[in-house]
C-alpha cells in the first residue's frame, strides 16, 4: 500500500512516482551521478571528509556521526571488506527505512556504491527484517535490476570499481537491529550481541572488517556527495544537520511520515503536520523517538527534535518515530507494553537485563492490576537504574530508559493505582 | 586474523544426490543458490530456514537434522537458532498465519480490543490454532506500520487501518 509521507524534501520528494523504483526513473531524477562523481572523481578519503564535514549522524538510533565510522575502516589490509545496512528496523513506534526501501531502492544503492568505495568494500549485506517480506521483494528487485543495468557487480558504471549487494532475511528478534547482534544472525546464528571491543570495522561480519549503518544513513549519501557538505548543512540544525523522516503514531488525527528537518519543535510535527489530537483531547505524553526513549510531559513539547536540545530533557531522538498518548492515557498501562515487550526481546546473555526486564514487567503489571505497594514502585526505579549500562550491549539501557522515563514525569500514576488499589482511568486504551 | 568461528570450511556438493527427507530438490537447489553468496555457506542459514518453512509450514527435527548435515553443523546448535526466532516454527502450525501487532501505537488505537474479538470470532486463544489447522491466531510485537494501526500480518502480507468487520472478513476468506 502507497504511504508516501505527507511532507516531503530531497529523500523522499519522488516516493509518489512509481518509476522512482526503478532504474530508468532514478536516472532521470539525476540518480547514480553521486556515485559516477565519487568513484571516478572523489578518492576514498575525499568522500569521507565530505562526509564527516556534512555531520550526518547516523539515523538509526545511536546518531554518531556516520563519516566518522566509515573512518574507522582499516585501510592496509588484505581481508575483504564488507558494509552491513540494517534494514531491522523493529523499533516500535518507527516505520520509515520500509519506505525508503519500497519507494527509493537505488538511493539506497546508490548510497551503498559510494560507501563500499570510500571504505574499500567488496559486498554488502542487506539484513532486513524477516516480517518485511514485501519490501525485502522490492529491494530484491531493485538489486536485480541494478545488476541488470550495470549499477552493481563487475565494472559498476564502466568505472572499474565492482560491487555486490546481498539481501538476508531475519526471523523476528528485536535484538538483530543492535549492530552486532545483527552481524551474529548475518552469520546464522543466533543473534545475540558481541562484547566490544573488537568494533565492528575490525571484526565485523564473517570476522571481516565492516562497517554497520541504518538504510536512512545510507540514503542521505548521495545527496552530501551530490551538492555537498555545505548543502547538507543548509537543513537541519548545527549540531545536527540534514533532514529525517519522523514517523507519527498514536493518538493523533493525521498518523503518517513527516520528512522534515532536524530541530523541527515536538509540537510542530504534532499539531500542525499531524493535526493534533482527536476528538479535542489534550496531549498527556509524546515518546519522541521509538519506545527505548524516555517519554516527554506535555509541557515539554517546544523541544526542537535533534539530540542537542532533546538530551537537556533526559531523552534522544532514536528512531524519530513519535508516538502521541492523550488525556485519557493511562502511563502505567502504557509501562505494561513496554516493559513485556523488552522482557519478550531480551536475548537472555547478561543476567541484568534477564532478569531485570522480567522482573521490571511483573512489578507493573501488578501495580497495573492494583495490588502494587509503595515499594514496588521503589524498587522499579531501583532496577531501572541498575540494568542500565551494566550489560554487553544498549538493549538494557532501551528497556531502562522508557520506565526512568514515566517514572519521572508520571510517578503520579503509578502512585495513584497503589493507593486506590485500582486503575484510576477508565477511558484508557485497552490492555 | 585468526577466525573465531570453526564452522567456516566449506563442505562437498552434494547438490545432485537424491535422498529422502522432508526438504525438496527444489528448495535444496535454492537453498545452494543462497549459499554461494555468502564468504561461508552458513550466512545463508536463515534464508534457507524460511525457504523450507515455507515450504514445509514449520521447522521439524528431521528438518533440523537433514539441514544440520547440510551446512555441516551439529543439530543443536541449528535447533538453537530456530529457537531464538520468532517467525520459526517448532511445531505443526495452521495453514495461515494471522498476527495481530499489540506494541505500543497499536494498542493505543484498540489492537488489544480486536485480538480479543478475533479470539472469540474463531473460538481459539492468541498462540492457538483453529480446530479444522486453518489458522494460527497470535499477537506480535510492532510490525512497523505504525501510522496504520491496528495491524494484522496475514502469512506474508500486512493488513492495516483495520477494524473488526474487515479483520473477520480477511479470516473468514481464508481457505
Amino acid at each position: 500500500m502507497l504511504k508516501v509521507p505527507y511532507v516531503t524534501n530531497y529523500l523522499t520528494e519522488h516516493f509518489a512516482d512509481d518509476s522512482f523504483a526503478t532504474v530508468a526513473g532514478y536516472v532521470a531524477r539525476g540518480g547514480y551521478a553521486a556515485a559516477r562523481k565519487a568513484i571516478t572523481q572523489m578518492s576514498p578519503d575525499e568522500i569521507i571528509g565530505t562526509l564527516k564535514g556534512s555531520g550526518l549522524q547516523g539515523r538509526g538510533g545511536a546518531g554518531f556521526n556516520a563519516g566518522l565510522k566509515w573512518s574507522f575502516m582499516p585501510k592496509q589490509t588484505d581481508l575483504p571488506k564488507f558494509l552491513v545496512c540494517n534494514a531491522d528496523e523493529s523499533e516500535p513506534g518507527s516505520f520509515k527505512d520500509r519506505i525508503l526501501i519500497e519507494r527509493g531502492p537505488h538511493q539506497l544503492i546508490e548510497g551503498l556504491l559510494i560507501g563500499a568505495w570510500a571504505t574499500g568494500s567488496e559486498k554488502t549485506f542487506i539484513y532486513i527484517r524477516g516480517e518485511y517480506a514485501y519490501p525485502a521483494e522490492c529491494m530484491q528487485a531493485a538489486i536485480d535490476e541494478a545488476y541488470q543495468k550495470g549499477y552493481l557487480g563487475k565494472d559498476v558504471m564502466g568505472t572499474g570499481f565492482s560491487h555486490d549487494v546481498v539481501v538476508q532475511r531475519g526471523a523476528g528478534a528485536y535484538i538483530c537491529g543492535e549492530e552486532t547482534g545483527l552481524l551474529e544472525s548475518l552469520e546464522g546464528k543466533r543473534g545475540q550481541p558481541r562484547k566490544k571491543p573488537p568494533f565492528p570495522a575490525q571484526y565485523g561480519a564473517f570476522g571481516m572488517p565492516s562497517t554497520v549503518n541504518n538504510v536512512e544513513t545510507f540514503s542521505h549519501v548521495p545527496h552530501i556527495i551530490g551538492k555537498g557538505a555545505d548543502w547538507f548543512r543548509q537543513f537541519g540544525t548545527e549540531k545536527s544537520p540534514g533532514t529525517t523522516i519522523f514517523g507519527v503514531s498514536g493518538h493523533v488525527v493525521r498518523p503518517g511520515l513527516f520528512e522534515l528537518p532536524l530541530g523541527t519543535k515536538l509540537e510542530e510535527i504534532i499539531f500542525e503536520h499531524a493535526r493534533g489530537v482527536p476528538g479535542g483531547r489534550k496531549v498527556k505524553g509524546v515518546i519522541p523517538g521509538g519506545v527505548s526513549m524516555p517519554i516527554l510531559p506535555a509541557g515539554m513539547l517546544d523541544v526542537p527534535m535533534a539530540n542537542e536540545f532533546l538530551r537537556e530533557r533526559k531523552t534522544m531522538l532514536g528512531t524519530g518515530g513519535i508516538v502521541v498518548m492523550d488525556e485519557t492515557t493511562c502511563m502505567v498501562r502504557v509501562a505494561c507494553v513496554i516493559s513485556y515487550f523488552f522482557r519478550d526481546e531480551s536475548c537472555g546473555q547478561c543476567t541484568q537485563c534477564r532478569e531485570g526486564t522480567g522482573w521490571m514487567n511483573k512489578i507493573v503489571e501488578r501495580i497495573e492490576r492494583g495490588a502494587g505497594s509503595e515499594e514496588d514502585i521503589e524498587v522499579l526505579g531501583d532496577i531501572a537504574g541498575k540494568v542500565e549500562g551494566a550489560t554487553i550491549c544498549a538493549f538494557a539501557d532501551a528497556a531502562s530508559w522508557p520506565i526512568q522515563g514515566l517514572l519521572r514525569h508520571f510517578r503520579s500514576d503509578f502512585e495513584q493505582h497503589v493507593k486506590l488499589g485500582k486503575c484510576p482511568f477508565p477511558e484508557s486504551f485497552e490492555l | 586474523m585468526v577466525s573465531r568461528q570453526s564452522d567456516h570450511s566449506q563442505g562437498s556438493e552434494r547438490s545432485g544426490e537424491e535422498r529422502p527427507g522432508r526438504i525438496s530438490r527444489e528448495t535444496r537447489a535454492k537453498i545452494e543458490a543462497e549459499m554461494v553468496k555468502f564468504p561461508v555457506k552458513r550466512g545463508a542459514l536463515l534464508n534457507a530456514l524460511h525457504l523450507v518453512q515455507s515450504e514445509t509450514g514449520y521447522i521439524s527435527q528431521e528438518t533440523i537434522e537433514e539441514l544440520a548435515e547440510l551446512f555441516e553443523i551439529h543439530p543443536a546448535d541449528l535447533r538453537g537458532v530456530v529457537s531464538f526466532y520468532n517467525m520459526f516454527h517448532e511445531h505443526p502450525q495452521g495453514r495461515h498465519h494471522a498476527h495481530v501487532c499489540t506494541n505500543l501505537s497499536c494498542s493505543l488505537r484498540g489492537a488489544r480490543a480486536l485480538l480479543r474479538e478475533l479470539e472469540g470470532h474463531l473460538g481459539v486463544r492468541s498462540g492457538e490454532t483453529t480446530a479444522d489447522q486453518r489458522i494460527t491466531l497470535a499477537h506480535e510485537e510492532c510490525l512497523g506500520a505504525c501510522a496504520y494501526a491496528p495491524v494484522m500480518r496475514v502469512d506474508e502480507t500486512y493488513h492495516e487501518d483495520l477494524d473488526l468487520e474487515r479483520a473477520k472478513k480477511l479470516l473468514d476468506e481464508l481457505e
